[in-house]
């Protein structure tokens, strides 16, 4: 693989809400992520691709803390990642995440999966919790579904809900963290298609996908990833139509035609 | 056939034996439940602490425990525990005894509970912005113990038979009256069955309904 220098085409705005600096990250002897730099824009939509073991996941992980990160800095609407703690908490409210296996509350209603960070983070009550949680299910499609268990839904209403949970926390950013490499095919649309709305509506979204469809059709910015480094960022029809890495030209062979 | 139990307080007795193993169910559920919590912690003292106490207490024989509460806190320190006559004083210090071991036990449950629980459970909790304790009472140990009703169910009536011990500090449960019975009595193989048949009819209830709770109560997922 050759070396590449990071290219980047579209200019972030002046209005950064999430700021990676030179992030590094060891599991073990693996450098998964290597000098991480970049800068999210309040609004905009940024995915992330590459490949298997490429460190895009942990530098999801890594905006809400979920994965910790040895040196560097990563801010957050201008403040920096506490430790632990309350303010972390704080923080992880304001950062929607989504997750590749769902991880609803097993024990808990869609409903009350959905009004749960209401009532105990945000200290909302019950009945405008409740109002909030029905007309974000509504939002995401699965209204029927209120007060059903999560195993008792398929796999892409479990992941709208997932997001519907995330959406009530009323996030600044949106976490997607490979949404829908757990679903059957014939179910990844409908998540995609949520996800498509929220992206219209000016959410901002950091989303780590192998769904190319939905980078071409709603990212602002494609971040490619290879082994621990961000190898390219560009708008999707330039990084699709005309990659200029090798690693990424690699990539893309791979996973376009057939 | 049964005159030998007349002038024995056999319900008696026996009522002593539950109200040991309610009192003691409820503290060694609570602080087992602690401790199970300190041994999940973040904080490597607490962390320590936990499985430090769980690794001396349940290696120490119950007698031990249950003589020690008398010989070493009320005769040696003094501690009555706000009871002001020797049965009450006696009574109190084997509920203690018993919730200082069985919590151990619990703990070990609880703690295999919240390892049955997937890990981006507690994930997806704190990404809503859920502190630590948040995460452990309304996601995790929820979860952990609908998992772990049938250990506890265990736990539960080893604790109703291990109340025989506290008969070794005075207490005036079913084994006490057993032993007090035996002496006086001739029917040795008969008052051992009456009350080998008391433990039964406590403990057999205790594991059925239990066990049809641990199905009921199951997570799905």
């Amino acid at each position: 693989m050759t070396e590449v220098s990071v290219t980047k085409d579209a200019v972030p705005a002046a209005d950064d809400l999430v700021v990676l600096k030179n992030v590094n990250k060891h599991f073990g002897a693996l450098h998964v992520l290597q000098d991480i730099d970049l800068t999210i824009a309040r609004g905009e939509v940024v995915v992330v691709i590459g490949p298997s073991g490429s460190g895009k996941s942990t530098l999801c992980r890594a905006i809400n803390r979920l994965e910790t990160i040895e040196s560097g800095t990563i801010s957050i609407d201008g403040k920096p990642l506490p430790a632990e703690g309350k303010e972390l908490a704080r923080l992880r409210a304001d950062v929607g995440m989504v997750f590749q296996s769902f991880n609803l509350f097993a024990h808990k209603t869609v409903l009350e999966n959905v009004t749960l960070g209401q009532l105990k983070v945000r200290k909302a009550d019950k009945k405008a919790a409740e109002e909030k949680a029905r007309a974000l299910l509504d939002r995401v499609g699965v209204t029927a579904q209120a007060d059903k268990y999560p195993a008792q839904l398929s796999g892409g209403q479990q992941q709208r809900v997932a997001i519907a949970r995330a959406l009530a926390m009323d996030p600044k950013v949106m976490l997607f963290d490979e949404p829908t490499s757990a679903l059957d095919p014939e179910m990844i649309n409908e998540v995609l298609e949520v996800m498509q709305q929220l992206a219209r509506d000016g959410m901002t979204m950091i989303v780590v996908t192998h769904e190319m469809g939905f980078a071409r059709s709603a990212a602002n910015r494609v971040v490619f990833m290879a082994d621990g480094k961000i190898v390219e960022e560009a708008v999707p029809d330039q990084f699709f139509s005309n990659p200029r890495s090798d690693r990424a030209k690699d990539f893309l062979s791979k996973i376009l035609h057939h | 056939m049964f005159d030998f139990l007349e002038g024995y307080d056999l319900l008696g007795a026996f009522w002593v034996t539950v109200q040991l193993t309610v009192y003691s169910a409820i503290g060694s559920l609570i602080w087992g439940t602690l401790l199970a919590a300190m041994r999940v912690s973040p904080v490597p003292l607490m962390r320590g602490f936990g499985t430090a106490y769980v690794n001396v207490v349940r290696n120490i024989p119950l007698t031990v425990i249950i003589i020690f509460t008398s010989l070493g806190l009320y005769q040696t320190l003094s501690i009555t525990l706000g009871a002001k006559d020797v049965t009450d004083i006696n009574f109190r210090l084997a509920v203690l005894g018993l919730i200082a071991y069985t919590a151990a036990f619990v703990c070990e449950a609880v703690r295999s509970g919240i390892n049955t629980v997937p890990v981006g459970q507690a994930e997806a909790a704190r990404a809503i912005g859920l502190s630590f304790s948040q995460v452990l009472g309304l996601i995790v140990l929820p979860q952990a113990f609908r998992s772990v009703v049938g250990p506890l169910a265990n736990v539960l009536i080893a604790l109703t038979k291990n109340t025989t011990v506290a008969a070794a500090i005075g207490v005036a449960e079913a084994a006490y009256l057993m032993k007090e019975m035996i002496e006086n009595e001739a029917e040795l193989l008969l008052i051992s069955a009456v009350f080998a048949f008391g433990f039964v009819c406590l403990t057999l209830p205790t594991g059925l309904i239990l066990g049809w709770v641990s199905k009921k109560v199951a997570v799905k997922r």
